[in-house]
């Protein structure tokens, strides 16, 4: 079986409860909780990093005490204790595999509870997988074949120590630490995340992914990703993520950062599905992310399409700075939240190279009692000659308790440029609800056929294993939505 | 046992009282019309036959297959094999017609207890189907009646029909929005349909649907009774002296 139909059959046993609400018992080497420049230390250390790492986390860690948390978006939460949090948590047996052999078998089975079973993907050509689990990268497969194409795919831990320059030079080039409060958290505490490189005029052979999976109790996933795309390259990758089901709520704050050379091409794809907490959100994910990329050189493109189901809370607007002429930004994203999930998200377009173009596809679907905004911003600087942009902004409302808000923020200061937005909210009418039962599919099955309908511009432009996976989550993320 | 007992059905929506009393049987085999002046209740009837929320039954019964309906939810009678092709078929943005198809198709197996229908079985299927309804390719490529003609939004509703295989069908002014071209080729197909195992309720207004699919019984419908029962002549008659007649008389 391969590993998409793998994915596939276990989403379909899901039944309407949250399917990745296990947890994985294995022995976890921790720090105590609380955030102090002993807990960063004690990280680096634990990293062997070397001390102008250390310098840069504490520099963040400094800047993030003079900040105060963000409070302008659409969301309600209790106050987040930081002290109450664990900053780092590694898998005990997970020092330094060599390969998929020396990793603890309990960690794998738990992969292929998620679906991605890396034995067999090692074998099926495909899709490269640098899974972090909690905080650490135990496995990482389709090294050798890569490494042959000269593409970089490694945790970022290991970057740090064998390609120095690289971070030094694009590490928080894109996303600096002082960006914003939980950016700042980030740089200071980041414990794993992925480092890809694209060599000059290389097309990545495989798509790369990582699965993001929170496990242990109380700790917070603050993952740091980096991708550079040299000139002329092109890459896929694609994030997935989950957490078990816990009682608390857990804090993820995950920093992104693309930098794409001229004609160079990202694109990448997430499917999130963090536990989103029961009806009430009890427990869920509190999603606080940054991503960003920037294009860097002329006629180079970024595409982000996301398709967010999971998280109690969702902050997150990965975004583009379109530097280099004729460069493109693209935003693709379904946002589905039901019961009391609540999801502000959005993206950025900054336009400064002329002839840039950017276009935004956002749908939001609320169902229960949950709450959508969308938040969008398209600026176009004085450079951005006949810069044009593109928004379409859907909202589908399932019941008549949820919420669905459209914020768009446009400053344009070249006249040349064009901006273009056009909004809609519908509602599943009566209708079409009864059109769908009377040849017999089942309420549940009509909203989801209806949803997925409404979200089809987005859908298509996921790879097509993903597509899959996400359209069934939408699904599955909806059930009870209706009756 | 008769296939569709409908005994002195009464039905409002709100406190309006739309069917005041309703008897009529089909049998199997057997195709049955329905005219009557427009707001009679012709539609209130198929949806309140098919389970449409917001018709509140008031009074009698209705038996498929000897058991009472009235208790099952839409999609509980459409498994049951009770199929409306729509009046107004209604469009699903995004939603491709094959996906609709598949998800129809697909929702019957599951309740019998059998897999999903093999994909490439489904696609021969519904080519054969289609071809024969004189649909294109490129129409089920579309996303379901967005942007289709009248009379293709009908032809997709005999499509359905078609793959459905109901025992009991309702058709709801099918021939409204047909060429004269189109009402041969949609009434072939639902020709093509009828036999033992199926009964048909068909709705129209216009006796040029009846030279085609040529009913066995006739009903003229106002005011929400049956004022009349007679066979294929009946609707000849109305043909030639309209309604006015039969309501006067009754
Ligand atoms: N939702 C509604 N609320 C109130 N009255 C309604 C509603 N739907 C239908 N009616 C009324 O019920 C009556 C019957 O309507 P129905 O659509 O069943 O007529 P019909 O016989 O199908 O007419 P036509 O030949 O025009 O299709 C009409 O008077 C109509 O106005
Ligand atoms: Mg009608």
């Amino acid at each position: 079986m391969s590993a998409t139909m793998e994915t596939i059959r276990q989403v379909e046993e899901a039944t309407g409860k949250y399917k990745y609400g296990f947890v994985t018992d294995i022995e976890v080497d921790k720090a105590p909780k609380g955030l102090s420049e002993d807990t960063i230390r004690l990280i680096s250390a634990k990293k062997n990093e070397p001390e102008w790492m250390l310098e840069l986390r504490l520099k963040a860690y400094r800047h993030w005490l003079t900040m105060e948390e963000p409070d302008w978006a659409k969301l309600n939460y209790p106050p987040i204790d930081y002290q109450d949090i664990h900053y780092y948590a590694a898998p005990k047996k997970a020092d330094g595999p060599k390969s998929l052999d020396e990793v603890d078998p309990e960690l794998l089975k738990t992969y292929e509870k998620l679906g991605i079973p890396l034995k067999e993907q090692e074998m099926l050509a495909g899709v490269a997988v640098d899974a972090v689990f909690d905080s650490v990268s135990v496995a990482t497969t389709f090294r050798e074949k890569l490494a042959e194409a000269g593409v970089i795919f490694c945790p970022i831990s290991e970057a740090i120590q064998n390609h120095p320059e690289m971070i030094k030079e694009y590490l928080g080039s894109v996303v600096p630490h002082g960006d914003n409060y939980f950016s700042a958290l980030n740089a200071a505490v980041f414990t794993d995340g992925s480092f890809v490189y694209i060599p000059k005029g290389v097309r990545c052979p495989m798509e790369l992914s990582t699965y993001f999976r929170i496990n242990e109790m109380n700790t917070g996933q603050f993952e740091r990703t980096l991708i550079i795309a040299d000139e002329g390259s092109y890459v896929s990758y694609l994030e997935g993520c989950t957490a078990p089901q816990r009682d608390e709520n857990q804090l993820h704050a995950a920093v992104v950062e693309l930098v794409a050379m001229t004609d160079a091409e990202i694109k990448y794809s997430t499917v999130q599905n963090w536990y989103p907490g029961d009806e009430n959100g009890k427990g869920g994910i509190y999603n606080f992310v940054t991503k960003r990329g920037i294009c860097k050189g002329d006629r180079s493109k970024i595409s982000w399409t996301q398709v967010e189901t999971g998280s109690a809370i969702t902050w997150k607007y990965p975004s583009c700075i379109l530097m280099g002429a004729d460069s493109i930004g693209e935003f693709y994203s379904v946002a589905v939240t039901n019961n009391a999930q609540q999801a502000d998200t959005g993206t950025k377009m900054i336009h400064i190279g002329p002839r840039t173009k950017s276009t935004i596809i956002a749908k939001g679907i609320a169902a229960g009692k949950s709450d959508s905004t969308y938040r969008g911003l398209v600026r176009m600087m004085p450079g951005a000659e006949t810069g044009r942009n593109f928004t379409q902004c859907d909202s589908l409302l399932v019941g008549d308790q949820c919420g669905a808000h459209t914020v768009p923020y446009i400053v344009s200061r070249n006249p040349s440029a064009r901006i273009e937005h056009e909004a809609t909210t519908s509602r599943i009418s009566e209708d079409q609800m009864f059109y769908c039962l009377q040849r017999g599919m089942t309420e549940e099955d009509a909203v989801s056929l209806i949803v997925n309908g409404f979200c089809k511009e987005v859908m298509k432009e996921l790879p097509m294993e993903f597509a899959v996976e996400a359209q069934k989550l939408i699904g599955i993320s909806l059930e009870g939505s209706v009756g | 046992m008769a296939l569709l007992e409908i005994k002195d059905l009464h039905a409002s929506i709100g406190d309006t009282e739309i069917l005041k009393g309703i008897n009529l049987t089909i049998n199997k085999g057997e195709v049955h019309a329905i005219m009557g002046p427009n707001g009679s209740g012709k539609s209130t009837l198929s949806y309140v036959l098919s389970g449409r929320d917001g018709y509140e039954v008031t009074g009698g019964d209705i038996l498929l297959d000897g058991e009472s309906i009235l208790e099952l939810e839409a999609d509980e009678r459409a498994r049951a094999g009770m199929f409306l092709a729509f009046q107004y078929p209604v469009e699903l943005p995004g939603v491709g017609g094959m996906s609709f198809l598949r998800g129809a198709v697909n929702a019957r197996r599951r309740d019998e207890g059998l897999d999903d229908i093999d994909n490439l079985e489904f696609v021969k299927m519904v080519r054969a189907k289609a071809g024969a309804l004189g649909i294109k390719d490129d129409m089920l490529k579309r996303a379901v009646n967005v942007g289709f003609s009248g009379g293709e939004k009908k032809r997709y509703e005999i499509l359905q029909m078609a793959m459905l295989e109901p025992s009991m069908a309702i058709l709801d002014e099918t021939d409204s929005g047909l060429d004269v071209d189109a009402l041969k080729i949609v009434s072939e197909g639902v020709n093509a349909l009828r036999g033992d195992h199926i009964g048909m309720l068909v709705i129209t207004h216009y006796q040029r649907l009846l030279d085609h699919i040529v009913p066995d019984h006739v009903h003229i419908l106002a005011g929400g009774k049956i004022l009349k029962s007679g066979d294929k002549n009946l609707a000849l008659e109305v043909e030639k002296t309209g309604y006015s007649g039969f309501i006067d008389a009754a």
